[in-house]
């Protein structure tokens, strides 16, 4: 077997665990091939529905059949995490557990993937834009923001269990349903519990004791090409999954543009390479944060 | 021959051709392995610009041009035409940007039908004296998967026929270098060789095509897009008639199609150079940091400009109508802050008469010598953005129990006195409006003037003599029952003020409202302020003033213009000597010493006693 260098030299990002694939896409019985960290991996579904993940190998091509209870044939096995509703993988020594996410267990709550989407940009780029606020009213006007109301207004950000959480986050959105004529303000929370997963919070409209949950789990199959998988976890007895996956998809659409834009697609940790404003609070936490853990893959650290 | 020995970055290239440019478009190119995003002004200008938003680093390319500016995608933020300043921050319209953020430009020039730049060019782009002396016609642009350096040695065996001798089996060719990165070539027509050889050169004029000896020169500038990148930009001395142009075309196409196809096959033989990596700017160190939350002056409302127009020479109206909701009442004489997209807060009256509360109208004329208020409301403000504005304050009330109101506006000082007309006019209470202007084009809101009828009395073109002696006659007379409001510059009202005291009008009876305070501030003196309320007592140092002391000590005064015009930050005495330096409050009430404006004047006792 040809050993390589490993084109990922970064070990906090090496050792984490990565999204893959929603569990449910999974193709049982068949080998199915992705990258990640810029090396190929496989994986697949048994038919007893447990999976397994492979450092790819020609012996194993994708699209071949493959009875997934057998020994790989000698490929390279790597760690197996399914969770919430996706399957999680690492090249390196993953920690035992995943982040926590126990509202994923509340039992209203319906929990999708909302679309896996290709996007050139890198993890952190698309991290940092899900994080942004202030592109509402001009990348999704109509739908997430709504013009004139284009302030941000200040809200809190900290650095709480490893984790960056940004709170109290309030912007404008349109009609968000058949009873409301006027633009009404949307409390968001997000929180970045992973280098490359981010979550928005926001209370659930069917049922304000309950948050909805929309994220982002991004892959990074290369530094500077990434698949974002969208989670959903939302109180809604009203729509199909279609109706969701397809809200998701506008909202994703009119991003993709945007991040694969930007330049340099890395995201740029010194922070003398772009200028901040009050309303990036968030994001500017997001690049300490990322330095702070020594994070190289996916970013340009700042000089030392 | 061949070898590029000039440095291209001190060099002029072309970066697009002008076709590439038009009207409200917004061009991607390439120079040097730098993106660039070129676009073309309504006012004809042509900027090259590094090609990212500085905030987030997203292409402006996909932005969009509304022909004075370029309007990033991502988040809206505006950026001028030449400078490249942003005027606009959409997420902070009460605050930002209080700082100069700037993109990266570079220089254009228009010369040939194409746009020139460089990263750091000396001099002028290259004149080529064929093209200055014939009549420059542009062939197809040909982007080349190649060095230039390949490129250009391709060039020099390239081979076309003169324009008016297409059908011709062959030319001769002749082979010039205006510079290192442009070859120049003149095709002569072979029935002919001995006579026309003479004429064909690029540094002489360009022949004509004509059935024999006929002789066309074609210059070929090479862009170094990428270090194996380039486009042929081709440009022809003279423009053939035009109903041979689609002929010579083709004729050229044909021919640069095929030297591409040669030129990319021998460079796909060649090792790939590595890409150049151009290097981007650091932003300078006071725009890295995030900038501080506002404090002070608080813009509670945020207001949409539904309206701008010039309502004058040199004077832009503005409505501003409620994002949401019902804007605070106002009264005849109040005004609001308004917190510019420049950082600076000004201080303009509401003009609105009664009934008129689904906007504020300001009139903001331009004083180009200031420090930039009036010039980022006039230039940078435009139709629908929005800006932070304080809740209306009215500090020039306007008694409504007269028998008689004479107002005296002196050129943009109708602003508060065409509100207070509009509600005098509308209580039937007799009034004079007295407008004095430079000439009716400078007068402001002429059409609201022209509905009040024959109060209104305009005095036009008077000069500075003439203008105090018509003041003078229009407050001789007077009773009890008469009331003066005078707003305009500080000579004008200086000169009312005086006229009216010379007349034996009492103080109370003659209001005023000054755009500015004129007086040098003395704040060289140290003095305590007790809070009688507050149980508070202060030091006010030398350079200090009240105002910015008691806030630091948590006490929340209201204020507007901070300098001592406007009576926003008034503040009741108990005890000890103001030093009064503002110009809001009247002689009478200097002297009675029992209000204080917090935001310049001081103490000349040791200690002052406040009610707060």
């Amino acid at each position: 077997m040809e050993i390589t260098q490993p084109a990922c030299t970064d070990p906090v990002i090496w050792n984490q665990w990565h999204v893959i694939s929603a569990l449910d896409e999974v193709p049982a019985g068949v080998v199915s091939e992705t990258l990640l960290l810029d090396e190929r991996i496989s994986f697949t579904a048994t038919p007893a529905g447990e999976h397994r993940v492979w450092r790819s190998s020609i012996r194993l091509p994708a699209g071949a059949e493959i009875d997934g209870s057998a020994p790989l044939n000698g490929a390279d096995a790597l760690p197996v995490k399914p969770e919430y509703g996706y399957l999680w993988t690492s090249l390196g020594d993953p920690p035992d557990d995943l982040f926590p996410l126990p509202e994923y267990h509340h039992p209203r709550r319906r929990n999708m993937n909302a679309g896996s989407v290709g996007v050139a940009t890198s993890a952190p780029r698309a991290v940092e834009n899900f994080l942004d606020l202030a592109h509402f009213p001009y990348v999704h006007e109509g739908s997430l923001g709504v013009q004139p109301h284009t302030e941000v207004v200040e809200y809190d950000v900290e650095v709480r269990d490893g984790e960056v959480h940004a709170t109290k986050c309030d912007m404008m959105v349109p009609k968000v349903g058949a009873n409301f004529d006027e633009p009404v303000v949307m409390r968001y929370r997000y929180r970045v519990p992973h280098p490359y997963c981010v979550m928005l919070y926001y209370d659930s409209l069917p049922d304000p004791s309950v948050e909805d949950i929309c994220a982002i789990w991004v892959q990074p199959m290369s530094a500077e090409v990434v698949r974002a998988h969208n989670y959903m976890g939302v109180i809604d007895d009203a729509s199909t999954n279609t109706d969701i996956k397809g809200y998701q998809l506008l909202i994703f659409a009119q991003d993709k543009p945007i991040l694969e834009n930007q330049h340099p697609k890395r995201l740029p940790l010194d922070p003398r390479a772009e200028t901040p404003i009050r309303a990036d609070r968030s994001a500017i936490a997001y690049r300490r944060w990322l330095s702070d853990l020594g994070v190289t893959y996916g970013v340009i650290p700042a000089a030392v | 021959m061949t070898l590029v020995t000039a440095d291209p970055f001190t060099m002029w290239h072309p970066v697009a051709s002008a076709h590439d440019v038009p009207y409200r478009h917004v061009c991607h190119a390439q120079l040097l392995g730098r993106e660039l995003a070129v676009w073309r002004a309504d006012d004809g200008y042509v900027n090259v610009w590094e090609n990212r938003c500085l905030h987030r680093g997203v292409r402006l390319s996909i932005g969009s041009n509304d022909g004075t500016e370029l309007r990033c995608q991502y988040h809206g933020w505006r950026y001028a035409n030449r400078s490249a300043g942003c005027t606009y921050i959409p997420a902070h319209p009460a605050d930002a940007p209080a700082r100069t953020i700037c993109n990266r430009t570079f220089p254009s020039v228009e010369r040939y039908g194409l746009v020139w730049s460089g990263e750091d060019p000396v001099g002028e782009p290259p004149t080529v004296d064929v093209l200055e002396a014939g009549t420059p016609f542009g062939l197809r642009n040909l982007p080349v998967d190649a060095p230039v350096e390949l490129v250009l040695q391709h060039l020099q065996t390239h081979r076309f026929l003169p324009s008016g001798s297409l059908g011709a089996e062959s030319a001769e060719m002749k082979v010039e270098w205006p510079d290192d990165y442009s070859v120049a070539l003149t095709a002569t027509d072979g029935a002919d060789r001995s006579s026309s050889s003479a004429s064909g050169s690029a540094s002489g004029a360009g022949v004509p095509g004509s059935a024999s000896g006929a002789s066309s020169t074609a210059v070929f500038f090479v862009q170094p897009v990428d270090s194996g990148r380039s486009v042929i930009r081709a440009v022809l001395a003279e423009t053939p008639p035009a109903g041979e142009q689609m002929a010579v075309l083709r004729h050229h196409a044909t021919g640069l199609n095929g030297l591409v196809a040669r030129i990319e096959a021998e460079a796909a033989r060649l090792p790939a150079p590595e890409p150049m990596v151009p290097v981007l700017q650091q932003v300078p160190l006071h725009l890295a940091e995030m900038p501080e939350a506002p404090s002070g002056r608080q813009a509670a409302l945020r207001v949409q400009v539904r309206r701008k127009w010039e309502t004058a020479t040199g004077v832009a109206a503005f409505e501003l109508a409620p994002l949401s909701g019902v804007l605070p009442t106002f009264q005849p004489g109040a005004h609001i802050d308004v917190h510019l997209p420049n950082g600076l807060v000004r201080q303009y009256s509401i003009t609105n008469g009664p009934g008129e509360t689904s906007y504020y109208r300001l009139g903001v004329k331009l004083e180009p010598d200031s420090t930039g208020g009036s010039v980022c409301l006039h230039e940078a403000v435009r139709e629908g953005d929005v800006l932070a504005v304080s809740e209306p304050r009215n500090n020039f009330p306007l008694r409504r129990d007269s028998m008689r109101t004479i107002l005296l506006a002196g050129g943009i000082g109708i602003t508060p006195l065409l509100a207070m007309a509009q509600a005098l006019d509308r209580m039937s209470l007799p009034f004079e409006l007295h407008c004095f202007a430079q000439s009716a084009a400078h007068t402001a809101f002429s059409d609201v003037l022209d509905r009040l009828g024959s109060s209104v009395v305009r005095h036009l073109g008077l000069p500075p003599d003439e203008t105090v002696a018509e003041i003078r006659r229009l407050v001789a007379a007077h009773d009890e029952f008469t009331h003066l409001y005078v707003c305009g510059p500080g000579p004008m009202l200086e000169a009312a003020r005086r006229e009216a005291a010379a007349a034996g009008w009492p103080d109370d009876h003659v209001h005023f409202e000054y755009f500015k305070n004129a007086n040098e501030i003395h704040d060289s003196s140290t003095f305590e302020v007790a809070l009688a309320r507050s149980a508070l007592t202060v030091t006010v140092g030398s350079g200090r003033t009240i105002l910015e002391v008691l806030r630091e000590n948590g006490v929340p005064l209201p204020s507007s213009c901070e300098q001592g015009a406007c009576g926003t930050c008034v503040a009741t005495v108990i005890e000890g000597e103001p030093d009064h330096q503002d110009v809001y409050l009247n002689d009478s009430d200097h002297e009675a010493g029992d209000r204080i404006m917090t935001c310049v004047s001081r103490a000349l006792s040791d200690r002052l006693v406040l009610d707060l």
